[in-house]
């Protein structure tokens, strides 16, 4: 259960943000999560609401986006995203692809209301 | 209503920690290695093995990492060689600071080799950078065959799976070829070493990898000139 200081992490880089937008209002926080990153959305959600609760942060929206693993066939330089552990380029057939993403634990986007 | 990409790790602060850690350990040609299991999987006694393998003349320290007791520097410094424990007091993984933190006081100078035993659980601990050079998943026979597929995230992450507890294997219903396929499906090229800290079959298997890669990374390190 390390989602509770993830969702501390998301929370301080949201405060730097805001300090940088001049006070602006942030109203939601659009995150990444990649399959591979071993955060369970759930459990972040939970303790994100539990700590922007009573806080000037109050309210703040969190929407996560979820990714899959994603491969990149070196033959043809195909991507694609891996389903059921199947490796193979789906354009040429190619084995041997490398993982391009999927452990990804990121900030994609605020949504911040005019002045 | 506007949208401002961001685009950042949410994990910047404790990477960047982890990046400075990894420019101390290459500026003092240390190799460092991350340790991750279940709690029970063996990983304080693979330690054990290992410690008792290395020559007084190596020059090797410890760092554990566990929620409560020192119980396990206790074991380890049993070896003679330094050992300091990181009580986390509940947290489930060991960060980049803690890591800080815990060399502070240490002459890094007198050190080639740093071996830090994460706290006992298979998921947290795969996203905290520790500035190692690489991640050592430990897996019992005692557990079941399908872990790599249940938490892939430590699997992919870790350059090495180390099964422990072979000597169990007439009495549990582990199949080590299921668990290789799956931790290769997970991690197609993952290296896997079988053994037994109990009657130590295996360890020279262990006792090898830990050689090469340690070669390598300080081949690697020794390209880059001395900051002094």
């Amino acid at each position: 259960m390390h989602e509770l200081s993830i969702a501390n992490s998301i929370l301080e880089a949201v405060r730097k943000e805001r300090e940088r937008l001049n006070g602006a209002r942030v109203t939601r926080v659009g995150l990444r999560i990649g399959e591979l990153a071993g955060v369970d959305p759930d459990a972040l959600n939970f303790g994100f609401e539990v700590l922007v609760r009573d806080t000037e942060l109050e309210p703040l929206a969190l929407t996560i986006e979820s990714t899959p693993r994603r491969h990149e066939c070196p033959a043809c330089k195909h991507v694609f995203a891996v389903v059921d552990y199947q490796f193979d380029c789906p354009a040429c057939g190619a084995k041997a692809t490398r993982c391009i993403g999927g452990d990804e634990l990121e900030l994609a986007y605020l949504e911040v209301e005019e002045p | 209503m506007s949208r401002v990409p961001l685009e950042k790790k949410v994990l910047s602060e404790n990477d960047l920690i982890a990046a400075r850690l990894r420019d101390t350990f290459l500026a003092h040609r240390i190799f460092c290695l991350n340790f991750i299991s279940s709690p029970g999987a063996g990983k304080t006694s693979l330690l054990e093995r290992t410690l008792e393998r290395f020559g007084p003349s190596e020059r090797v320290a410890l760092l554990t990492g566990d929620i409560q007791t020192d119980n396990d520097a206790k074991r380890l410094a049993r070896s003679g060689f330094p050992v300091k424990q990181i009580t986390t007091g509940g947290t489930c993984h060991l960060d980049a600071r803690m890591i800080e933190r815990a060399l502070a006081d240490w002459r890094l100078e007198s050190l080639d080799t740093l071996l830090i035993e994460n706290v006992g659980n298979l998921v947290c601990p795969s996203s905290y950078d520790l500035g190692e050079a690489a991640k050592v998943v430990v897996l019992s026979v005692a557990e079941g065959d399908d872990k790599p597929l249940k938490y892939p995230s430590i699997f992919f992450k870790a350059e090495l799976l180390v099964l422990n507890k072979i000597d169990l294997l007439p009495y549990v219903s582990f199949d080590l070829a299921q668990a290789r396929a799956y931790a290769l499906q997970v991690h197609p090229g993952i290296a896997i070493i079988e053994l037994s800290c109990k009657t130590g079959a295996g360890v020279d298997n262990w006792m090898n990898w830990l050689a090469q890669r340690r070669e390598a990374t300080q081949a690697r390190n020794s390209l880059v000139p001395d900051k002094a």
